[in-house]
């Protein structure tokens, strides 16, 4: 199936300590495109850990991390991020202060080339990009379904919602690699539901729908996923890394999974 | 943000524009106009306030942009006016640079002079960078009074600027330069705001851990937030040097650096019109106090004092009733009498 596509993310060997505590011990996985690969594990397993060494918020003291063949451990987040990686946050991280709509504007800046002057005075380039820009981003607020809400202050909307709005955050940046910390956390069941088929329609790319916006259109084809929640986890994961304790205990497909006695015992412990 | 009634916005651009319908137009240019007549009805005394008031504005803008959107603290505000005031005023009187020379000038300086003090914030958050901010103030402050080039407790003479041949030598002639300057540096503040820039500086302010993972060096914008902020105080610390004719570092002190964030809180944090509404409040409250001491049977210095308190006290009670500042309770009375009679 897709064990031929080349690995678009390869984690190898990584380690991460803090102090005496190894958050991460050897662990190594490929992200191949054309997949969703899920993590899970108990809590302080170290799944968190495993995207903060992707994007750079954690530097692992041993072990390296590829993406697309570059090495990304020591460069800082924002250049990372510019790379075509993007990520949502375990809990919640908007930028509580802007709309819904500004979250995601905000999270154009890269695309952004005018300079400080002509923003200044506000004419022919910086016009320009503002509007087309907005196209882009009403485009996913459209897919996103969150229309009623664009003009909205973040801090106000309710948590369904904001993990929403994360998500087109993460989209605005047009990524080809989107890492999702536990987005459907804390959900009642529909909103789970919708959050799973907004993330199956990302994967799949939404041309009929989208034509003129490139990362609804073409969608993003690689996706890394953290998750508690076994049902969506099995029901969305192309395959699935079990950690518990910083070891990689398990890979395989979620039939696999279902059947290693390994990931058993860590979910259910040991049979006295 | 409700628009006036039956009003649509049919494109994006007109989403974004900040002046929507031909009344908001009319409005505008009316209110411009109108100011352009005061130096022509309005006392000699009160001119000469519009006049402070609207170069400590300029100031607040820039304060703004540094404080009130990228959430750097600045309790230096006026050490860095100074810095554009003594840079200004050398270049004009020894080096017999032009007025519109120096201007820009006295920004750059002020601007790099931020970046100095403002490089601390790679690391230090918060109360921690106010402090270097603070230590900005007192080293400066330091400089202007004991570097002999600066004159000491004379300070520099700053010629006035002129145009064209005409020097802009009273109250009425500069309040005209002022309001045009102070029009200008408010539409570019507020186009930094709403654009890449301003969006980049809030979110620093919300979540500075977002921001990068959005792809923003936070540290560089951090830098550039400064630079600005600075620049503003630059181009007013140059603007009130011309205007009273020299740089002298009585007018740059803590005080008003204080002062200034007083403004920026009754104002409105995070928000342009903000900083117009919190400095004119503040500005006109205290000058009225200072201006009808007399009336009121109290020596000027009373008067001074007296107002004084009085501000303390109403900035208290607007840190408790309404953090938002000026800014929101107009935004919340344009709101409610665009739909009147109406409740939505």
């Amino acid at each position: 199936m897709v064990s031929e596509a080349k690995a678009k993310l390869k984690v190898e060997d990584v380690e991460l300590r803090f102090g005496g505590v190894t958050a991460l011990d050897d662990v190594s996985v490929d992200v191949k495109e054309g997949e969703i690969l899920a993590i899970i594990g108990p809590n302080g397993a170290g799944k968190t850990c495993i995207i903060n060494s992707i994007t750079g918020y954690y530097r692992p003291q041993r072990g390296k991390i590829y993406y697309d063949g570059r090495q990304l451990i020591g460069q800082s987040t924002h250049k990372i991020i510019k790379l075509g990686i993007s990520r949502t946050y375990q809990n919640i991280e908007l930028f509580t202060g802007l709309t819904a709509l500004e979250n995601l504007m905000a999270s154009r800046h890269p695309f952004f080339k005018s300079s400080v002057v002509s923003g200044a005075i506000y004419f022919g380039r910086a016009h320009r990009e503002e509007i087309e820009n907005r196209h882009i981003v009403e485009d996913i607020i459209d897919f996103l379904e969150i229309e009623a809400w664009r003009k909205k202050v973040v801090g106000a909307l309710p948590y369904g919602l904001r993990k929403r709005v994360e998500l087109g955050r993460a989209l605005a940046l047009e990524p080809n690699l989107l890492l999702l910390d536990e987005p459907m956390a804390g959900m009642n069941l529909e909103e789970k539901e919708d959050m799973a088929r907004f993330i199956l329609d990302v994967f799949e790319g939404q041309a009929r729908k989208y034509p003129d916006t490139p990362i609804l259109r073409d969608g993003v084809k690689t996706i890394m996923l953290i998750e508690h929640d076994m049902g969506v986890v099995m029901d969305i994961a192309d395959r699935i890394m079990v950690l518990d304790f910083g070891h990689k205990i398990a890979e395989g497909t979620p039939k696999e999974i279902k059947a290693n006695p390994e990931v058993v015992r860590a979910y259910l412990g040991e049979e006295a | 943000m409700s628009l006036p009634c039956g009003t649509y916005n049919r494109s994006y651009a007109r989403d974004m524009a900040i002046i929507r319908t031909r009344a908001q137009w009319g409005m505008a240019i009316a209110g411009i106009a109108l100011l352009c007549c005061f130096p022509r009805f309005i006392p000699l005394a009160w001119l000469n306030v519009l006049n402070f008031t609207m170069i400590t504005m300029i100031a607040v803008f820039g304060l703004s942009i540094l404080t009130g959107y990228t959430g750097q603290i600045n309790i230096g505000q006026s050490a860095f006016m100074g810095v554009g005031a003594y840079t200004s005023a050398v270049l004009a009187t020894n080096f017999g640079l032009p007025f519109w020379v120096a201007l820009p000038c006295a920004g750059i300086m002020a601007g790099v002079t931020g970046l100095i003090f403002g490089a601390p914030s790679l690391k230090v958050k918060g109360l921690y960078l106010a402090l270097a901010t603070l230590a900005a103030q007192f080293i400066l402050h330091w400089v202007f009074m004991h570097w002999p080039y600066l004159g000491g407790h004379e300070g520099v003479s700053a010629p006035y600027p002129s145009i064209a041949g005409i020097s802009l030598k009273t109250t009425g002639s500069y309040f005209y330069l002022l309001l045009g300057l102070t029009l200008l540096m408010g539409i570019f503040a507020k186009n930094i705001v709403r654009t890449r820039l301003g969006r980049a500086f809030i979110a620093i302010r919300d979540n500075d851990k977002a921001a990068e993972g959005m792809g923003i060096n936070v540290y560089n914008y951090k830098l550039l937030a400064f630079f600005i902020g600075c620049f503003y105080a630059g181009i007013a610390g140059s603007l009130l040097a011309h205007y009273t004719g020299f740089a002298n570092y009585d007018f740059y002190t803590l005080d008003d650096s204080v002062w200034m964030l007083g403004m920026l809180i009754v104002g409105g944090l995070g928000g342009i019109m903000g900083a117009v509404y919190g400095t004119l409040f503040i500005k006109l409250i205290e000058q009225a106090f200072l201006i009808n001491a007399p009336r009121m049977g109290l020596s000027t210095v009373q008067g001074a004092t007296l107002g004084t308190v009085l501000l303390g006290i109403v900035i208290v009670i607007f840190i408790i009733f309404e953090p938002r500042g000026l800014q929101h309770r107009w935004e919340l009375f344009k709101a409610s009498y665009r739909l009147w009679p109406f409740s939505y």
